[in-house]
């Protein structure tokens, strides 16, 4: 388990690097991108939803993507969590060409994704949840022959990982339905930053959320960031997207046409871009 | 940053105490079941002084054996958000299956009761296929099925009972006492199938992702669990369980019965509501299935003794499961 406070350190020191051009990716400084995509086209019958789009995830950062109703920001995050299989293009993790049939695949291999849908069984409980799919059963026979449950195994790595994330929740025990909206999300993200092993990707996190609870998920997505797993944050909501990124990725008709830091950059910049206001540059990365 | 995030934030917690279970519905419909069978249990003993005896509660259950193992079935089912209409038809076919081959075609007694099983597991594939292979809705199949199963029945059997059953086929009908009190082999089957699906279901992989498809089926598919393979297998599990009621059903009547089990299908659902679980899936227990089955036995037996006619026992159960169903709604409204 990294300090938490380590990471977040290292992204403030980036702050020195000079000569970012506003409208250009941060240097990538031979770093490799953990997930990354080339001239990604993907069509339905005569409509094109992405026109060959480069993506590019760096370790350590929260990457927004952001762009207006049918830029391909969710055919592209489709693409990248398996859900679609594009017609043309390439997509790397961590160096390595993949190619995800399923979101199953995608999973195997690290990528986790948590929906806007609060995908979570809400009769189960918090430990419960965490684990489906991936449960943790006894040890000898017990396990092997009986399929038993390690119940209190799994209370207590659930207890973990939602500490780690410091999301404060007393008993493992509780059904997720007993949890408000912002806990439940809570819980996804704790299942997904539990088995992600790359990747975590967050589709609108926020929008089944008031404020509040929004709040909370964001401080949760830099958790993740700050315990070493990049996140792709999917959002409508710009100032939340410029409040918790560390760089952002600008989808535009079926590409992407620019990736701004929004520390340098300005969110009503970033927003005519965004709808063709304001021209912004293909970018062909180094 | 603190230490914790303000997630801290009170939720409704599950918790003991006679206070919480007033607050919380929830907890009340996890005990209101064995509640109101310790209650109906209290007043018949004061009604009748016949109620509580061993031979009399053993005869409950006996009464009670046959809807018992179709509602474990049902409840499988019901757990994923599904309903089966077709189990006492399936039951009915099987019964008659495994009596007629064994009495009527000469087939040796224990192939016979295998080919009964088999046709019940069939139907209850059958029933899994179409709900899984071609996403039909679970009621309508199983309408469509109860009434195939219904009329094979009926032309196989030439709508006649089969009477010369073999002895073997009475096997679960032998009784041990337990001081006065008879118990037959069949009641034992029955308790040990309760406990049996009991620990699949709280305490096995396959119990947690029967629960998980019933409340969130996409949630769970995206988690990697096969859910139509999982719907698969528990709508053939409930098919064999139905062929082991149609074995009970031989067991305790002694004949193959063509008309058995008509309204069975609705008694096991009753069951399975008064238990405490929730029609729309994904909530509930099995032993509370038990307690559901039992409290309509004990309610039927009761009200004999005590010599109100059947239809007010009808009545009854009538208004408990309003009572039952109103409860989870109540009880899904508060946790919203």
């Amino acid at each position: 388990m990294s300090d938490p406070g380590a990471a977040r350190e290292r992204s403030e020191d980036t702050d020195d690097i000079e000569g970012i051009d506003v409208i250009s990716p941060a240097p990538l400084e031979g770093q490799t991108p953990i997930l990354e995509a080339r001239g990604i086209v993907k069509r339905y019958g005569q409509v094109t939803a992405l026109d060959g789009v480069d993506f590019q995830l760096l370790p350590g950062e929260i990457l927004g993507v952001i762009g207006d109703n049918g830029a391909g920001k969710s055919t592209l995050i489709k693409a990248l969590s398996g859900a679609i299989l594009p017609d043309e293009g390439e997509i790397y993790l961590d160096g390595q060409q993949v190619r995800f049939k399923s979101p199953l695949e995608a999973r195997r291999l690290g990528i986790e994704t948590v929906y806007q849908d609060l995908a979570v069984a809400p009769a189960l409980n918090i430990a419960e949840n965490i684990f489906l799919g991936r449960e943790i059963r006894r040890p000898g026979p017990l396990g092997s022959v009986f399929r038993m449950l390690d119940k209190g195994r799994m209370r207590r790595e659930a207890s973990v990982s939602m500490r780690d994330l410091k999301i404060g929740i007393r008993s493992m025990r509780q059904a997720v339905e007993t949890l408000s909206g912002g806990q439940r999300q809570g819980v996804a993200v704790a299942r997904s930053a539990a088995f992600a092993r790359h990747v975590v990707i967050m589709d609108e996190p926020t929008a089944a959320l008031g404020v509040k609870e929004s709040n909370m998920v964001l401080d949760l997505i830099r958790q993740v960031r700050d315990r070493g797993l990049p996140v792709i944050l999917i959002s409508h909501n710009m100032p939340q997207v410029f409040d918790v990124c560390d760089r952002v990725h600008i989808q535009r008709l079926g590409r992407r046409v620019a990736v701004v830091e929004p520390r340098t950059f300005e969110m009503a910049d970033a927003v005519a871009i965004m709808t063709g206001a304001r021209p912004g540059d293909f970018i062909t990365p180094a | 940053m603190g230490t914790t995030t303000a997630l801290d934030q009170p939720g409704p917690q599950r918790g003991g105490g006679v206070r919480s279970l007033l607050a919380n519905p929830a907890s009340l419909s996890d005990f209101g079941p064995l509640l109101a069978l310790i209650l109906a249990g209290v007043y018949f003993t004061t009604q009748s002084d016949r109620f509580l005896s061993g031979a009399n509660l053993s005869l409950v259950v006996q009464q009670s054996m046959v809807v018992g193992v179709l509602a474990i079935g049902q409840t499988l089912i019901i757990l994923t958000a599904g309903i089966d209409l077709s189990c006492g038809a399936v039951m009915a076919l099987g019964n008659i299956v495994m009596t007629r081959e064994a009495a009527e075609a000469g087939l040796n007694p224990y192939l016979a009761i295998v080919l009964g099983l088999g046709a019940c597991t069939v139907f209850g594939l059958l029933n899994g296929l179409l709900i899984t292979r071609i996403n039909l809705p679970p009621f309508i199949v199983t309408l469509g099925t109860l009434n195939i199963a219904f009329a094979l029945t009926h032309i196989y059997s030439r709508e006649r009972t089969v009477t010369n059953v073999p002895d073997e086929h009475l096997y679960f009908g032998n009784v041990f006492r337990i001081g006065d009190t008879r118990i037959t082999y069949g009641m034992v089957v029955m308790f040990a199938l309760f406990l049996l699906f009991w620990f699949i279901l709280s305490q096995t992989t396959l119990g947690r992702h029967i629960y998980a498809v019933g409340n969130n089926p996409e949630a769970t598919r995206l988690t990697g669990i096969n859910t139509g393979r999982l719907l698969l297998i528990v709508y053939t599990v409930a098919g064999f369980l139905y062929g082991i009621a149609a074995m009970l059903l031989v067991a305790r009547t002694g004949v193959g019965d063509p008309n058995a089990g008509q309204t069975d299908n609705l008694s096991s659902i009753t069951a399975v509501v008064l238990g405490g679980t929730s029609l729309f899936g994904g909530r509930g227990a099995i032993l509370g299935t038990l307690v559901g089955v039992l409290i309509v036995g004990v309610i039927r037996n009761g009200l004999q003794l005590i010599g109100v006619g059947a239809v007010y026992q009808i009545l009854v159960t009538g208004i408990l499961v309003i009572v039952a169903v109103a409860v989870d709604q109540l009880s899904r409204r508060g946790r919203r």
